[in-house]
């Protein structure tokens, strides 16, 4: 199979989604089965079933995906349950759950197959009673017949309808008629989470299954020598022990407390290999010197070389941070000489199944991929590493196996949000406003260095949907310098939105101090005229970002007089198709800040589940504050410092500010909202400071 | 190896393990009650909290020799049937979101209305603190432990 990018998948997978839309597969089909599509299955005893395929992180996908189809299907709520499909590109498209896109690519296909059904299921019902279709309607899982006061529910329907052909464009609710989209409907898997019931990759068990813990050569890209187990072999439980691949020793035990065990006193002789002297400075060091390469451009407008007036210049940093999912890597494999079945917390489930079948000989239908609950992903568990030693293990060992990754491992294996620099450039004109802003940024390519290409070799393919500059300019650069570094990059919640966000929202608010102005009305005025902004395949529109800031410029109360001591920033931006505003209140602590309130104000379309968005926000808010403040992997003689919570520290709920989020009404179709809120809070907050302190933080993490 | 009794969610159970064997490990692969989560494994994340007789533990790293012979209770025990009062604050609240936290979380707040049923907001900040949520629940939590007390939300 060729390569094919994130960004392409998300393309082909809509439009593998929309081909699907109805009823070219039955997979689930039997003779009293209603499965028009693969997304759906009725049974006559009028239980719902609902195949959601995409992973459940914590973002909600097991509550709004169905409640899209349900929307449709005019099904009760109390009658559905949600099965997760396992590895099915066939039948679902891509199914990579990332770039914030569940729901922006699920709308469409869901809301036909629900409609679709429903449509079946009044036909079925007029046949049954001879009456004209028009005169039945759906609702509730039920079809009535008002003139004759008969209804019929959906399980008695499904047989009839499930021998009645499948419409090709059936009617879709108008969004007044809503009765569950846009209601803050609670999540189906909220009781599970809470009882301890929920089944996690680590929690899965299958009979006969081992446990294996890893050895791997704390130098990036360092292999085995040789090793020695007879300490190993003494540990009770412990059985096979074998290399992994050419940089990792696997010790397999009856329990994971044994591996891990067996593996501390496990004796390794590594080959170091080439990074045994690579450290953090040097990596920076890289990235300012291959500032002055040739870049690719990634929007131009005007000609910012050509503007005279009065120049301001910075240039920004920011360091390699780990995803650190609370669940730790894990996953379960299980080897059957012919086949080879796989169990976890997967975020990519077809991408997991290419790469097991490469990794144990084996062809993509010999390969079975279940995806189990994820605690977080982050982007973590884009990669296939977990279930590619898992297999492998498997495969060794000869038994079913659980691979654990200890936090440890979890830390400083990763593949990491990847150090960047950048270069900020801006004129203002006589009255301050600005006549020219350039970005250059420089980073390495996490698609090219995973083999995914962009929209051309010197470009990533995510970087142009997280770099955007939706202002309305005279001249504007935004540039991409491609490096390359020994460290592995990884996705990262908002990918390259994060960085890109933190160096432009912070310059906006750098021109507006020189200028005089205040950085909302600096904002405001560059978002006056309504326009489209176009960035590769995206079209920003100004009045949807000035509507954000508006918003929460409004919520926060921008204007009014903060209380003494209190100081506040502003930041806004887009990517994954969403506008995302924040302001941030602090106060200076012993010189460092303390975050009080954000405020964000959102337009992600159409809001399927407040409460879910809700939720998506404060989340997005607190993991970027982490971020801000002191997220940072160093390395040191090729080797990743942070081991575990206490070097590398999230926020904890005693730093954690009150979070208020707001949303913009729109009847646009949803785009995502996992993602859009972490880039504006690392730019607001250093505004803040800045106005707290007049010192202008241009490294992250603040405090370092 | 000598086989150790523990007392579970009321139960006896019998674990044939060795004595400094984690507590955590012993619940999660000898006794299956995986409800009980691993997270850092070294008293720091706190999505591995119990309760041993009444207090919040951490059983990662708590060997499991510390606790023969004393009352256990994990989140399986803490209803057994999703109706104490602080699981439907969990859910009234809407709280949970990947989820993998929020045992330890509801077993430490647990042990904190247990000893203060009425916590003020410093107290539940400074009983919670010690448990990690990298979705970022905090808010909610505040709020579902107000609401399982009956303690109102102020601030
Ligand atoms: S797993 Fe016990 S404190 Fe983190
Ligand atoms: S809900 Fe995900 S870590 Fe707390």
């Amino acid at each position: 199979m060729s390569p094919i990018s994130r960004r392409d998948f998300l393309a082909v997978g809509a439009a593998a989604g929309a081909g699907l839309v109805i009823g070219f597969y039955l997979p689930h089909g039997s003779a009293s089965t209603f499965a028009p599509n693969a997304f759906l299955r009725i049974t006559p005893d009028g239980k719902i079933t609902i195949v959601v395929a995409r992973s459940e992180m914590g973002q909600g996908v097991h509550t709004s995906l169905p409640m899209i189809l349900a929307e449709e299907l005019e099904a009760d709520w109390k009658h559905i349950t949600i099965e997760q499909a396992g590895a099915n590109p066939t039948l679902y498209g891509d199914q990579q759950t990332g770039s914030s896109a569940s729901l922006r690519i699920s709308w469409d296909p869901l809301r036909k197959a629900g409609a679709a059904a429903r449509e079946m299921l009044i036909s079925a019902a007029a046949l049954e009673w001879r009456v004209p279709r028009s005169g039945c309607a759906a609702e509730n899982s039920f079809v009535v017949h008002a003139a004759s006061n008969r209804r019929l529910s959906y399980g008695r329907l499904a047989a009839k309808a499930a021998a009645l052909p499948i419409p090709v464009a059936p009617p879709l609710k108008d969004a007044k008629d809503f009765k569950l989209v846009g209601k803050p409907v609670p999540r189906l898997d909220g009781p599970s989470k809470v009882d301890g019931t929920a089944i996690f990759g680590i929690d899965l068990r299958l009979p006969g299954m081992k446990y294996a813990v890893l050895a791997r050569c704390p130098v990036i890209g360092g292999t085995v020598t040789r090793f020695d187990d007879q300490e190993s072999k003494k540990i009770s439980g412990v059985g096979f022990v074998g290399k992994t691949g050419d940089s990792a020793v696997a010790v397999v035990a009856d329990s994971v407390w044994g591996a891990m065990e067996g593996r501390r006193v496990l004796n390794v002789t590594w080959d170091e290999g080439t990074n045994k002297d690579l450290n953090s400075a040097a990596m920076y060091d890289l990235l300012k010197k291959s500032a002055s390469n040739k870049a690719a451009t990634l929007y131009s407008r005007g000609d910012v070389s050509k503007v005279a007036g009065k120049r301001i210049q910075a240039a920004y940093q920011t360091p390699l941070m780990a995803q650190a999912p609370m669940e730790p890597g894990n996953c379960t494999a299980h080897f059957r000489g012919s086949n080879c079945e796989i169990w976890g917390p997967l975020q990519w489930p077809p991408d997991v199944r290419d790469a097991v079948a490469k990794a144990v000989g084996l062809d993509l239908d010999q390969v079975k991929i279940n995806v189990t609950l994820l605690g977080g992903g982050f982007g973590r568990r884009l990669d296939h590493d977990y279930a590619v030693e898992a297999a492998l293990v498997s495969k060794a060992a000869n038994v079913p196996i659980k691979v654990i990754w200890t936090r440890e491992d979890d830390m400083r294996f990763s593949s990491y949000r990847p150090a960047s620099y950048h270069v900020m450039s801006g004129v203002l004109d006589g009255r301050g406003w600005p006549l020219a802003f350039s970005h250059r940024i420089v980073e390495p390519s996490i698609n090219g260095q995973k083999g995914f290409p962009g929209p051309s070799p010197d470009i990533d393919a995510d970087l142009p949907d997280e770099s955007s500059l939706i202002y309305s300019l005279p001249n504007a650069l935004v540039e991409y310098v491609m490096t390359v570094t020994p460290v592995t990059p990884g996705f990262m919640r908002s990918v390259y939105g994060m960085e890109t966000a933190f160096a432009s929202e912070s310059f906006i608010d750098e021109l507006a101090t020189v200028a005089g102005k205040d950085p909302l009305e600096l904002r405001l005025h560059l978002l006056a005229k309504d326009e489209e902004i176009k960035f590769f395949d995206t079209t920003w529109k100004t009045a949807r970002m000035r509507g954000v800031l508006q918003m929460a410029a409004e919520k926060a109360g921008w204007e009014k007089p903060l209380p003494t001591g209190r100081y506040h920033g502003i930041a806004c931006f887009g990517c994954f198709g969403t506008y995302m505003a924040e302001v941030v209140e602090i106060s200076m602590e012993n010189d460092q800040p303390r975050v009080h309130r954000v405020v964000g104000a959102i337009d992600c379309g159409q809001v399927v589940n407040p409460n879910i968005l809700d939720q998506q926000i404060q989340g997005a808010v607190i993991f970027a504050l982490t971020n801000a403040l002191r997220a940072q992997i160093t390395i040191e003689k090729g080797r990743v410092v942070q081991g575990n919570f206490d070097d590398y520290p999230p926020i904890r709920m005693n730093e954690a500010p009150v979070v208020e989020a707001y949303f913009v009404p729109s009847a646009e179709a949803p785009t995502g909202a996992g993602e859009p809120p972490v880039p504006p809070l690392a730019p607001a907050l250093c505004n803040a400071i800045y106005a707290a302190t007049k010192k202008r933080i241009r490294a992250l993490p603040i405090l370092s | 190896m000598p086989e150790i009794t523990l007392r579970i969610n009321g139960n006896n159970r019998k674990a044939d393990v060795s004595p400094e064997t984690p507590l955590l490990w012993v619940l999660r692969d000898t006794l299956q009650l995986t409800g009980t989560k691993y997270g850092c494994g070294a008293g720091l994340c706190g999505v591995c909290t119990v309760q041993v007789d009444g207090e919040a533990v951490r059983s990662c790293s708590t060997p499991v020799s510390q606790v023969a012979g004393k009352s256990i209770t994990t989140v399986e025990g803490l209803s057994g049937n999703g109706l104490h009062p602080l699981e439907q604050a969990w859910i009234a609240e809407q709280v949970p979101q990947c989820g993998y936290c929020q045992t330890g979380q509801i077993m430490a707040a647990a042990a904190l209305l247990v000893k203060n049923p009425q916590p003020s907001d410093d107290q539940i900040t400074q009983a919670m603190t010690g448990i990690i949520c990298r979705c970022g629940t905090y808010d909610r939590i505040r709020k579902a432990i107000h609401r399982a007390a009956g303690s109102g939300g102020a601030r």
